[in-house]
């Protein structure tokens, strides 16, 4: 019998995943044996989970610094600072969508350990994304990400419209998954592998993979029909606003945030790191499809009622944002655009799960009310919420002084150093007409009376999880706005990639 | 860089321009934090926080230097570093009296306007909103006045739309649209000038001296860049034909709204050509004064025909706005040192008479709850100092020699004359059409026999007397006397010109389409024409 040769491990740059993991199989096991726990209880363990992970996560971005990045476990995975910044944010969108969850799933008669072990499953197949090296392993990290977000959208079975966009979301991102994957093949087709560095290498050298080859291409495009999908982009998008809407509040918050994260770090890994070489292929279509996210995001986003739809079709154009990024990092020589699009992603990750969990005060009982008149009279009843959420809305509209400006402002930045003014200027003339949705909501909020009484009558409760969440992300969205220094200065650091 | 900033700063020991900036904002900070429960203590406050910033203004007028052309107080401090985006302020001739004016006027709103509801939010936004405005003339960073450019928006919009009147909320959003949409553009020039200007420079920075020095813009990315900034501005101007938004702000703002927002916030459109489009790209403004122009004299005639039609007071005060700050950019369009110098006067100037009109047709709304004309008649017989007052204010607006109006209005007319004759001539129509719909509207409001509704209108109240009163002393003292302010502003309006030549090799007396015996006349009576 031929001996096995196991690959080394480096276990440090694994530990949060090994965390993560064994945290939640605890849990679940723990959880299914015992009563039902005490209120919040969950929601703390999960987010000190998060925080552990997050923890050392930090220990392994010191380590990059100085022992350099690294693949490990037979080149399937990378540890660069890329890396190691996505599982930040993913880790940190973690923590606060777990504990932005522990009160609404008490009001909703669903707590249990299964969310929370579906967001952790979730989170880990995030990272592994934003790590893989591997087209395959990327592959998994996509489908552990993808399952649990389906069920997570169909959590609640008390509420039909949890159920329909769970079953949307399923049909559809399963589609979007058989497209991937079979890019995916036609791609290890065209170059013989599917390790990210090594088809990198491969269509350096022209020998192996003429310009124009047919499978390629094909292969290329049908990855950014995948890709496309995950990240809602146009138009790739027409799932979000439904599966936003009836999903409960804080899942869609996790889908917007961590779902979009890794759906960004595989669009780098997959364009930046494997196909650079063919960025005059992808570049024009990241372009279009940039431009058709912010336009459509923020057209579509005006003549919603509901909140939950407009804040859907925001992020929308959220991505488009980012793709600008994506497009900047197309050009050869580019220094702007990977740090762009992931300053814009953890901004963003953090504005999306602030302004969600509002939302998610606001529906009430039933998750029911997301339509724009259950924000009235917010303002006099409950000042301090209203006042946080008009500064996520501001932020995102892009407001100085919010870290919502720092995002934008760095996206165009990507865009004008590399002479792409026609999407820097279409881009902020569309965000423009965004900003109308914004200011519909903190009209609602702050100067609507009740003329017709359609506002409900149920008064908003803050719970303080909530609150911790709702403050600490309105506290980050200001100081980052203020003093973005320390988060442009780390988002240098992304662009060196190990593939 | 760091040699610069070695030798810009510590000119002063005391950092008086960001205290300029931070008094206001952390009024309004204190404002929110106070308790609900103690409304006067909140009042308190925002007074002290507000005539603090005044006193600060006052005293920076007081220690400028007369005849300096360069930026005063200048402080430098890096910010973003890896974007080379740096706290930069300073004041020139140009921004000084938009700062003071800016200072004075606050106070007088807060202490003058009462907002009926709400007044700790009405008091906080006021106080951001000062600081944004005080931010934005005197940023020399382009980061740095963008941020304080957008910010205004926040507090504008709930003023209007918290405090105003039926049309609020369309309004203020219409407002807020307007000016983001001119924004956007301005956002993308700002970032293209930078990355650009780093292309010379050798590194980024946003520093407006430093990119105006040291970079070189080839001719059409100039222009490009030019009208980025411009549509951003000619929308806060506002500029024909983006002024629409204009007439429905100020009409639907609450008093306190409609002066500030005439006062200074307009301002910052005409402020921002000059200071950022002619400055940074002299041979663009050049290139496309004649589009300027134009624009400017529609404006002017525009407005004052609207204006000669509205049947409500705020309104047709409102539409005033549009002629009059056509003049002032005709004046800077026309690139004579008395043109420039008059349309920055102008802007003062008509941040006084016009600010003091809207507050006097916000009193007459509170006592008759009515703005529209035909219900108001022969007030001059009920209140005959309210009258008076009036009367002073809208000569002043009108431009009648020995008020402020005139001298800016005139100064404009005669240094543009030369250099852009027919505009001129055309404009000057504008100053008769003045004298028509303010006239007009005197006479059927305070003419005539009060019917039974007006018989009983207050005449004005102490409190209202006192915060009229400077206005007033400012109305006749710049009339009379304009050389201390004129001393000031010229300098700095002349290196501005002499830069405009430098580079594109345009002066304004030798302008070749008019004859040389005009020029050496205007020129000459610079000084003795105001009086």
């Amino acid at each position: 019998m031929q001996q096995m040769t196991y690959p080394s491990i480096d276990w440090l740059a694994i530990t949060p995943l090994i965390i993560l993991l064994a945290g939640t199989m605890i849990g679940l096991v723990a959880g299914s044996l015992t009563k039902m726990w005490r209120s919040s209880a969950y929601a703390l363990s999960t987010a000190v989970l998060a925080a552990g992970a997050l923890g050392v996560s930090i220990a392994i971005w010191i380590d990059v610094n100085s022992d350099g990045p690294r693949s490990i476990i037979n080149d399937a995975l990378t540890i660069d600072h890329f890396t190691v910044f996505v599982w930040i944010g993913v880790t940190i969108s973690l923590g606060l969508v777990s504990l932005s969850s522990a009160n609404f799933l008490r009001r909703e008669s669903m707590d249990g350990p299964e969310v929370y072990a579906l967001y952790v499953m979730a989170s880990i197949g995030a990272m592994i994304m934003a790590a893989s090296n591997d087209m395959i392993v990327l592959f998994l990290g996509l489908e552990t990400l993808s399952i649990a977000l389906y069920v997570l959208a169909a959590s609640n079975r008390r509420r039909i419209e949890s159920q329909e966009s769970g079953l949307k979301y399923f049909i559809l991102g399963g589609f979007a998954s058989a497209f991937f994957l079979y890019g995916v093949a036609l791609v290890y087709g065209a170059t013989g592998t599917t390790n990210i560095g090594g088809i990198a290498d491969v269509l350096s050298r022209e020998i192996f993979v003429r310009p124009d080859d047919a499978m390629l291409l094909a292969g290329l495009a049908l990855m950014l029909v995948g890709l496309g999908f995950k990240v809602a982009a146009a138009p790739f998008h027409f799932w979000t606003p439904d599966v936003y809407q009836g999903a409960p509040t804080p899942v869609t918050a996790f889908m917007a945030s961590v779902g979009k994260f890794a759906a960004f770090a595989a669009f780098v890994r997959v364009l930046v790191s494997a196909l650079s070489n063919r960025s005059e292929d992808w570049r024009p279509v990241i372009w279009v499809l940039a431009i058709l996210s912010i336009v459509v995001g923020s057209i579509l986003a005006v003549v919603q009622t509901d909140v939950k739809r407009m804040l859907a079709y925001s992020s929308i154009s959220h991505a488009g944002f980012i793709l600008i990024g994506l497009e900047a990092a197309g050009h050869s020589g580019d220094v702007e655009g990977v740090p762009s699009m992931f300053v814009y992603m953890m901004i963003y990750s953090v504005l999306v799960i602030g302004s969600f969990t509002v939302v998610s005060l606001v529906t009430r009982s039933g998750d029911a009310r997301s339509d724009l008149a259950a924000f009235r009279g917010l303002g006099t009843q409950r000042p301090a919420l209203a006042l946080a959420m008009t500064i996520f809305l501001l932020a995102q509209a892009g407001v100085p002084v919010t870290s919502g400006f720092i995002a934008k402002f760095g996206v165009i930045k990507s865009a004008v150093v590399n002479d792409s003014y026609a999407i820097a200027i279409i881009a902020m003339v569309a965000s423009v007409i965004a900003a109308f949705l914004y200011l519909k909501i903190m009209i609602s909020m702050w100067l609507s009376d009740d003329a017709d009484g359609a506002a409900p009558k149920e008064s908003v409760e803050v719970p303080w999880s909530a609150a911790t969440v709702i403050a600490g992300s309105a506290a980050f969205t200001l100081v980052v706005g203020v003093w973005p220094n320390w988060l442009i200065d780390a988002s240098r650091d992304l662009l060196v990639l190990v593939n | 860089m760091s040699m610069i900033a070695a030798a810009t700063e510590g000119s002063l020991p005391f950092p008086i321009l960001t205290a300029l900036i931070a008094a206001p904002a952390l009024g309004a900070l204190f404002t929110v934090l106070s308790s609900n429960r103690r409304p006067e203590i909140t009042k308190l406050i925002a007074v002290l926080s507000s005539v603090f910033t005044g006193a600060l203004g006052l005293w920076l007028l007081a220690a400028f230097e007369k005849g300096e052309e360069g930026f005063q107080f200048a402080s430098r401090h890096e910010w973003i570093g890896a974007w080379g985006i740096g706290w930069n302020v300073g004041v020139d001739g140009i921004s000084l009296f938009l700062v003071v004016l800016t200072g004075v006027l606050f106070p007088l709103v807060i202490v003058g306007i009462d907002p009926h509801h709400d007044e700790k939010r009405y008091l906080s936004w006021l106080l951001l909103l000062e600081a944004g405005v005080m931010g934005s003339f005197l940023s020399l960073d382009l980061f740095l006045f963008f941020l304080f450019f957008e910010i205004v928006l926040v507090p504008m919009y709930f003023l209007i739309g918290g405090w105003g009147y039926d049309q609020r909320i369309y309004a203020a959003t219409k407002f807020f649209l307007y000016t983001m949409v001119g924004s956007a553009f301005m956002l993308v020039g700002i970032v293209t000038t930078a990355i650009l200007a780093e292309r010379d420079l050798g590194f980024v920075t946003f520093d407006l001296v430093q990119i105006a020095e040291g970079a070189s813009f080839a001719t059409s990315t100039a222009r490009w860049l030019f009208f980025a900034f411009a549509i951003a501005f000619a929308v806060k101007v506002p500029l024909f034909p983006l002024h629409t938004w204009l007439p429905d702000a100020h009409t639907q703002a609450p008093t306190g709204g409609s002066v500030i927002l005439a006062g200074v916030l307009l301002k910052l459109g005409t402020y921002g050509l000059l200071r950022f489009g002619v400055y940074l790209f002299p041979e663009a403004a050049l290139w496309s004064r004649e589009i300027f122009l134009t624009l400017a004299v529609i404006g002017i005639i525009w407005g004052a025909i609207a204006a000669t039609m509205q049947t409500d007071l705020k309104r047709l005060v409102a539409y005033s706005s549009v002629a009059h700050l056509g003049f002032i950019v005709l004046g800077t369009f026309a690139f004579s040192s008395q043109a420039v110098s008059g349309g920055v006067m102008q802007m003062v100037n008509h941040g006084v008479s016009t600010g003091a009109l809207f507050l006097l047709v916000g009193m007459i709304y509170e006592r008759r709850h009515t703005r529209q004309i035909a219900e108001l008649k022969g007030l001059q017989k009920i209140a005959p100092i309210f009258a008076g007052v009036f009367m002073v204010v809208m000569l002043s607006s009108i431009g009648v020699p020995g008020l402020n109006g005139f001298v800016g209005e005139f100064l404009v007319l005669i240094g543009a004359f030369p250099t852009a004759r027919w505009w001129t001539v055309i404009a000057a129509t504008g100053v008769i059409l003045a004298a028509l719909y303010l006239l007009w509207a005197y006479q059927r409001v305070f003419h005539g026999e009060p019917d039974e509704e007006n018989s009983t209108f207050a005449e004005l109240k102490l409190r209202e007397g006192l915060v009229l009163a400077p206005f007033l002393a400012i109305i006749v003292f710049c009339g009379v006397y304009p050389k201390p302010m004129l001393d000031r502003i010229e300098p700095s309006v002349n290196a501005l010109l002499d830069r405009v030549e430098a580079i594109t090799g345009y002066s304004a007396p030798e302008a070749s389409h008019s004859e040389p015996t005009n020029t050496e006349d205007d020129s000459t009576n610079t000084e003795g024409d105001e009086e």
